[in-house]
């Protein structure tokens, strides 16, 4: 116990000092991890021997991680970006792993050592690209499109990676295949013994167990979970749902890893996708740091110092290879020069999910032990590199190119999206207007069965509580243009807006109000929009009203704007000397600014049948009887503003 | 005010339809616009549409106002004169209904040879509308670009039916007559009795009504 306790204090220490200085210095999260592993690893010696079995449970960090990219991977995303997810993440992954391929048997690897080295290189880091592009603010432009669309691809391809490895075994290592990640040390197995068909039924029985399992069992279960309103039970279950994947694909000697993206997928389109991802969230963040640190404290030092020239040398070649090959598909695929270099620099380096292959390319006896260790190291150094060559892409080349005006606009789709709080009658109507004039929109409610409804009719909702601020983050409210909020709850919907206020300043926050109370509250809290729910549609009632007693249209049209103006003129008066805290009872001076208000409004209403020339109708005014008289001038003198019968 | 006796010079079957388009922005203070418009409203083969009271939201039914134009042989403007022009719901009429393909360009001929003319009500004086004048352009100058319009889509336009010095109009107590020409020319118009060919010629249309229409 007191050994477990100490070591969670080292990592954990590790981490939090590590990782918030790294971020500050632009170095990312990843590095951070590293240089945390670093530390409490080779340098100082904290831990030794228990990384490996730690490695393993944070190998569950990926195995999260390919479920989240999963749910990412809606159907019809994945058919939008079908070129270039094809084009260029095959040509990459395909070009990378045969010149790094070459290149090891130019060194003299054997052809399959050279071939699973290829494959490994191939990858690129897409927990620090995307956490990098995400926080420079680089994922809407084209270039970093098309990042995460290689990126994608190559997530894809480590499914098929994983497969083909084992077959790679040197026989002279004398191989047992068929060793996954997340599986070591497992004697669990259903399929032991049973002949080759019988395997490929049980391993087909599997997958589809887990498509109309997630197709049909999860949604039922959720909706009577999440009726249950027990936030905890409802993260339970999300975890036993990945956890419980994955062991049934351990248990049919697959990939725990293929099994998770595949519920993945299967669940993109469920109306409880942002739920669960801000469920596994940070489960995958905390364990894929894990992961990260027990790499950096795997580093051998004693290997890097023994042959640094050497490693430095490999690590160069290895990401001047894949940027060649990376710079060639800008051109191909015609990236901006601005664009293309991004994705070279920022694309250049190998991956995490290198290191995963390449414990599993040892443990199928694949890679020799040392070979794997200076193998880990080049990765390693090539993803500490990274950092630099986006800082050398945001300093260097970025603004040369915009000073000499080769960078074209960014693509259309820069409006961002408006994240809609609430479904109800209301907030369905916002979404109606704004999905019919192009614009995206994610929207959010607590009511399952609301959820459900809009669904059926194709507005792409989602189950959750709005309020609740790693949704909203899910649902992307760092990087949407505008949050609308239109929730039934008076006093979450104003909680809601302080909360976006003080986190997301950069977002606009339009709200519903229920009356002009819930209208000063929110624009207290911070709302740039508040417009009460029954002002316009009163006004319209009463405006038919008014054309029902044979008033002319625009006469009334006139009178309404008249109203309005005055009413919002009178809404911001009283705003000053309204008091959240003080009952309306009590405002002596508020209730004074009412009636004066009330007034006041009698009186412009008035003065249009009294015809007198005042606000609520000086336009249109005739001009006096006798006033062309006064026109007999040589020079016109036109200071009247209303347009005169000339 | 009172209503103009119902269907002067009526006939049986009108020779061509005539569509009043009215703009007046506050109908209820009009004092020659609004009974002129009554008063064609109530004439057989006459259509008054009212621009501010069906669109008062300046949501224009284009496709609505198109096909009003092609069931009608003589289009009319009726309105007071607003810096020389119309009120601004005419001139969104003209942007959003005098479309290419309809009014002009190619294929645009839905308008050919219909008769075009303003009636308009203006301030000053007609002293004011002549080179001396504090206008300084006489009122047909100042209409070209109706007349151009007029041109551009085909049409016969002919000059402004037009009162001056309306303020003073009722009380001087010369809108009566002045409705009664104007359904003079409206009929006129609608039997075919009217001198189109010298009418084009003219200052105004209600210059000479004597010498431009040939009574039933």
């Amino acid at each position: 116990m007191g050994g477990l306790l100490f070591h969670a204090f080292v990592y954990l220490c590790a981490a939090v000092v590590a990782v918030p200085i790294a971020k500050r210095l632009g170095l990312g999260s990843v590095l951070g991890y590293l240089i945390a592993g670093i530390l409490i690893g080779p340098v100082f010696g904290l831990v030794g021997s228990e990384t490996a079995e730690i490695q393993h449970v944070a190998e569950l960090g990926v195995v999260l991680m390919l479920f989240l990219v999963g749910l990412e991977l809606e159907p019809r995303l994945l058919w939008e970006m079908r070129l270039r997810l094809l084009g260029l993440g095959g040509l990459q992954v395909t070009l990378s792993a045969g010149l790094i391929g070459a290149a090891g048997m130019l060194l003299g690897c054997s052809w399959t050592t050279a071939l699973a080295i290829g494959l490994i290189f191939s990858l690129s880091s897409t927990a620090i690209v995307l956490q990098t592009l995400g926080e420079k603010g680089l994922t809407k432009v084209e270039g970093g499109r098309a990042s995460f669309a290689v990126l994608l691809f190559q997530d894809i391809a480590v499914i098929p990676m994983l497969a083909l490895i084992p077959l790679l075994a040197l026989p002279e290592l004398g191989a047992p295949p068929g060793v996954d990640p997340g599986s070591h040390g497992e004697s669990l197995s259903l399929v032991e013994g049973l002949s080759g068909w019988t395997y490929a039924m049980v391993v087909v029985g599997a997958v589809v167990l887990v498509v109309l399992g997630g197709q049909f069992l999860t949604r039922p279960l959720f909706r009577f979970i999440a009726g249950s309103r027990l936030r905890e039970i409802f993260t339970a279950s999300a975890l036993l749902l990945v956890v419980g994947t994955a062991l049934l694909m351990t248990l049919v000697d697959l990939s725990p890893a293929l099994g998770t993206f595949l519920a993945g997928v299967v669940l993109a389109n469920s109306e409880f996708k942002h739920e669960l991802e801000a469920d596994i969230e940070p489960f995958k963040g905390l364990l894929l740091g894990l992961f990260f640190i027990t790499v950096g404290a795997g580093i051998d030092f004693d290997v890097l110092f023994a042959d640094a020239l050497t490693l430095i040398g490999l690590t160069l070649g290895v990401m001047l290879l894949k940027a060649a090959v990376l710079l060639a598909l800008a051109r191909l695929f015609r990236l901006t020069p601005g664009d293309g270099w991004l994705f070279t620099l920022g694309l250049a380096q190998a991956g995490e999910f290198g290191f995963v292959l390449l414990s599993f390319a040892a443990q199928n006896h694949v890679l020799t032990q040392d070979l794997t260790k200076t193998l880990a190291l080049v990765i390693a150094l090539s993803m500490l590199l990274t950092p630099a060559l986006f800082i050398l892409y945001e300093h260097l080349i970025e603004p040369r190119l915009r000073a000499g005006g080769t960078r074209e606009p960014d693509a259309i789709d820069q409006r961002g999206t408006v994240v809609i709080a609430g479904i109800g009658r209301f907030g369905q109507i916002v979404n109606r207007l704004l999905v019919a004039s192009g614009v995206r929109t994610v929207v959010l409610d607590h009511q399952a069965g609301q959820v459900e409804t809009m669904s059926k009719v194709g507005i792409r909702s989602y189950f959750g509580d709005a309020s609740r601020p790693d949704l909203l983050l899910a649902a992307g409210i760092d990087e949407a243009r505008v949050l609308v909020v239109a929730i039934d709850d008076r006093e979450r919907a104003v909680q809601l807006v302080a909360h976006v206020r003080r986190h997301y300043p950069r977002v606009r926050i339009l709200a519903r109000a229920f009356d002009v109370d819930h209208l000063y509250l929110l624009r207290q809290a911070g709302a740039d929009v508040a417009i009460r729910e029954v002002f316009d549609a009163s006004l319209a009632l009463g405006a038919e009203a008014l054309k029902a007693l044979g008033l002319h249209p625009f006469k009334v049209e006139k009178m309404t704007r008249a109203f309005r103006r005055h009413d919002e003129q009178g809404l911001d008066e009283l705003y000053e000397l309204w008091d959240a805290d003080r009952d309306l009872s009590t405002n002596r001076a508020l209730l004074a600014g009412i009636h004066a208000h009330r007034q006041n409004l009698a009186e412009v209403l008035a003065a249009d049948r009294l015809q007198l020339h005042d606000r609520t109708d000086r336009g249109w005014t005739p001009p006096p009887r006798d006033y062309a008289r006064d026109l007999a001038e040589p020079e016109p003198a036109s200071d009247d503003t209303s347009p005169p019968d000339a | 005010m009172k209503e103009t006796p119902r269907a002067i010079g009526s006939a049986p079957s009108p020779r061509r339809r005539i569509l009043v388009l009215f703009a007046h922005p506050s109908p209820d203070r009009s004092e020659v616009n609004r009974p002129m418009a009554r008063a064609a409203a109530n004439l057989e083969g006459v259509t008054l549409v009212d621009l501010y009271g069906e669109y008062p939201t300046f949501t224009i039914d284009a496709d609505r106002e198109q096909a009003r134009l092609r069931s009608h042989e003589v289009i009319v403007f009726l309105h007071p004169l607003y810096w020389y022009s119309t009120p601004a719901i005419l001139k969104e009429w003209q942007d959003l209904v005098l479309e290419h393909g309809f009014a002009y360009g190619s294929g645009g001929t839905a308008l050919h040879g219909k008769i075009f003319f303003n009636t308009l009500s203006a301030g000053g004086p007609e002293a004011a509308y002549r080179a001396e004048g504090y206008n300084h352009f006489t009122l047909r100058e100042l209409l070209q670009p109706f007349e151009q319009t007029a041109m551009l889509c085909g049409m016969i336009y002919l000059p402004p039916f037009a009162l001056f010095d309306a303020r003073n109009a009722v009380e001087q107590g010369r809108v009566e007559a002045h409705i009664a020409d104007w359904m003079r020319v409206l009929a006129a118009l609608r039997d075919d009795r009217l001198d189109v060919a010298r009418a084009r010629r003219a200052p105004r249309l209600n210059a000479d009504l004597a010498g431009l229409i040939r009574e039933a």
